[in-house]
């Protein structure tokens, strides 16, 4: 627990520092309502890494759509669970707090490209205060891995 | 002094002017052209395939022009027309599509079916680039006995007609026998057989067409088999299609226990993917009544089964029955392949429904295809010894995957392209007049192209009939009905 508050302690003045960058190039108002926020990093195909805000409720394709994030093909069904565009790949200890994965959730992992041991589907992961500062991989599409996906005649999913 | 002020404040304008011109310039030097040479780009074919290459190319070149020739007269392709009808989330798609369609860059012309009404050449002359990515609208044959006989039915063609392809609506599958056999065991199979099997007052909620809908309510079909000739661990079918299979109301799977034997020790060495697949399989196995149950209807897979021959009545009109080879395995994984032992057994049953996969065909003359591989040759999407041909899709890759396989592999195929535009393998040097050609000389031909906006009409036709009968659409199943409906 001590561990816990310090090492929150330490995000929240990183943060802080982080957010004294941003207020110059955000208007007053939003860095305000920003207390209330979650801030998430996506690291996107390219490398590039990306740090927004989120509410805490809204899922991790949510955010990615209020931010107008460029992730090519992202979400593709609207959060239905009927595809695995918005795979998600997660920091060991921060996979382990999200909570429990739905058959059907595991089903469309299933079929993502570049599955892992901590993949989550964006449309699935709510966020919440605990994962403050917290960074996610989008996952690198890479050809010759599609070629041997788990294809099937398909013309359904 | 106020002469100066001014003068002073021009200058600082024109200089602000040029240094943002300046930024704009260096940005996008490679990509930006002169309004003579904007790089037109045209799509072969509306479909998922057609789309998101289209998306992919509007976003990746500030000035790109996307013209997307389609075949009917509505957009969408196996969207609409492939997509099992209780699948509505992943018609989500549309609404991305849609977006594309109505981008200020991009042109919608339906109605006009290139290699007859335009040729891929034509397309060429008017177009820096033509991207190729029309699907596949044919199917395997099975090659055995009988089959043509009444009763068989392509999956293809089934799920054409339930799902309202204008070329399908008559077919009137008869659905008067209590068995039919499904062969093959992709996703496509498991989309037939649960619709085969769904309770009506799922399908009533759905945009199935009507006189399928009213055809299944009158239907005698009770049992689906599906027939695979490799074993449990080659199926092609995903586990969300299978999942619902298992949780189908009203009916209960009717398995051979013994298919089974020997997966359980070879599960842990599985991909997680196939792992699960597996133990869902098995599961289903596992908790399969053994007698007759409460429920009436019921699916189950036969596997290392081949068709020989199709069966006819005594009148040799009708399907009576198939004749399957036995088969083992030699090898294992995916790589397995099946052996005819020589053995038969024979299932009687009232319909066939091939479902062996979809098959591209070739558009034109002009475009080099593979008719053993049955795609367009191409590395990476660029069509092999041509310049300005670049295909996506189906037509690229062969009839496989999910839509997020195609959705990926159309954006490589655009990402190829801009690359070629870059380095200047694909010269846009000159202006090309894009549609402002291509449309007269369609008018010449008595074609009439229909615009994304003539679709809106269609569409908001279809919404309207279906809300009278509390459906999401009840789709139009004439061109010729849709074409009168857009110039109503």
């Amino acid at each position: 627990m001590p561990t816990d508050s310090t090492g929150s302690h330490i995000i929240r003045m990183v943060l802080e520092s982080h957010f004294l960058v941003i207020r110059q190039f955000c208007c007053y108002t939003r860095a305000l309502r920003s207390e209330n926020k979650v801030t998430v990093s996506f690291i996107n195909r390219d490398g590039e890494k990306v740090t927004v805000k989120g509410s805490p409720g809204d899922s991790l394709l949510d955010v990615v759509i209020e931010q107008d994030l460029d992730i090519d093909g992202f979400g593709a069904c609207e959060g239905t669970l009927a595809c695995s565009t918005c795979h998600l790949i997660f920091d060991e200890d921060v996979f382990n707090q999200l909570g429990p994965i739905t058959d059907e959730e595991m089903d469309m992992l299933d079929l993502a490209y570049g599955l892992t041991d901590t993949s989550r589907l964006g449309c699935q992961v709510c966020l919440t205060k605990s994962l403050e500062g917290i960074t996610v991989r989008v996952p690198e599409s890479v050809a010759d891995m599609r070629e041997s996906d788990f294809g099937t005649t398909s013309s359904s999913s | 002094m106020n002469t100066s002020r001014v003068f002073g404040f021009k200058t600082m304008k024109t200089l602000l002017t040029n240094r943002s011109r300046a930024t704009i310039t260096s940005g996008l030097r490679r990509l930006a052209c002169t309004p003579s040479s904007c790089p037109r780009v045209c799509i072969v074919g509306g479909g998922p395939a057609g789309f998101y290459t289209a998306q992919h190319l509007l976003k990746a070149h500030p000035a790109m022009q996307v013209d997307i020739y389609e075949r009917l007269p509505i957009p969408f392709g196996l969207v609409r027309f492939g997509v099992a009808p209780d699948h509505p989330e992943v018609k989500n798609v549309i609404n991305t599509f849609t977006q594309t369609a109505q981008h200020e860059r991009c042109c919608f012309h339906g109605n006009v079916t290139v290699g007859k009404d335009v040729s891929v050449e034509e397309l060429k002359q008017a177009y820096h680039a033509v991207v190729l990515s029309y699907g596949a609208e044919g199917n395997r044959l099975l090659g055995v006995p009988g089959e043509n006989l009444s009763g068989v039915y392509s999956a293809k063609d089934f799920v054409g007609w339930y799902n309202g392809l204008p070329c399908n609506k008559d077919l009137c599958p008869d659905l008067s026998h209590e068995t039919a056999v499904i062969l093959g065991q992709g996703n496509v199979a498991l989309d037939v057989a649960r619709i085969l099997l769904s309770p009506l007052d799922i399908l009533t909620k759905t945009d199935i067409t009507q006189p399928s809908l009213e055809a299944l309510a009158a239907s005698r079909v009770r049992r689906v088999l599906i027939v695979g000739r490799r074993g449990p661990l080659q199926v092609a079918f995903t586990i969300k299609e299978l999942r619902e299979m298992v949780n189908l109301a009203g009916t209960r799977p009717d398995m051979v226990p013994a298919d089974f034997k020997g997966i359980a020790e070879v599960l842990k060495d599985l991909p997680r993917p196939r792992k699960r697949l597996t133990e869902l399989m098995m599961k289903a196995v596992r908790e399969a009544p053994s007698g007759e149950g409460s429920t009436s209807r019921q699916w189950g897979f036969r596997f290392l089964r081949s068709p020989v021959e199709v069966l006819p009545t005594p009148d040799l009109t009708q399907t009576a029955g198939i004749r399957l080879g036995i088969n083992r395995l030699e090898g294992s994984g995916d790589g397995a392949r099946a052996v005819a032992t020589g053995e038969t057994e024979d299932i009687e049953c009232g319909m066939v429904i091939s479902s062996i996969g979809y098959q591209s065909l070739p558009i034109d003359p002009a475009v080099p295809f593979d008719p053993h591989k049955a795609i367009i040759p191409n590395a990476v999407g660029r069509v092999l010894k041509t310049s300005g041909l670049y295909c996506s899709g189906w037509v690229k890759r062969g009839p496989t995957g999910v839509i997020a396989t195609t959705m990926n592999d159309s954006f490589d195929t655009a990402r190829v392209l801009i690359q070629d535009i870059e380095t200047g393998i694909l010269d846009i040097s000159t202006a090309k007049p894009g549609s402002q050609t291509v449309t007269p000389l369609l008018q010449k031909r008595g074609v009439n192209p229909v615009s994304f906006s003539d679709w809106e009409k269609i569409d908001a036709e279809e919404m309207k009939r279906g809300s009278v009968v509390g459906k999401p659409r009840e789709k139009l199943l004439d061109v010729t009905e849709m074409l009168k409906t857009v110039h109503s």
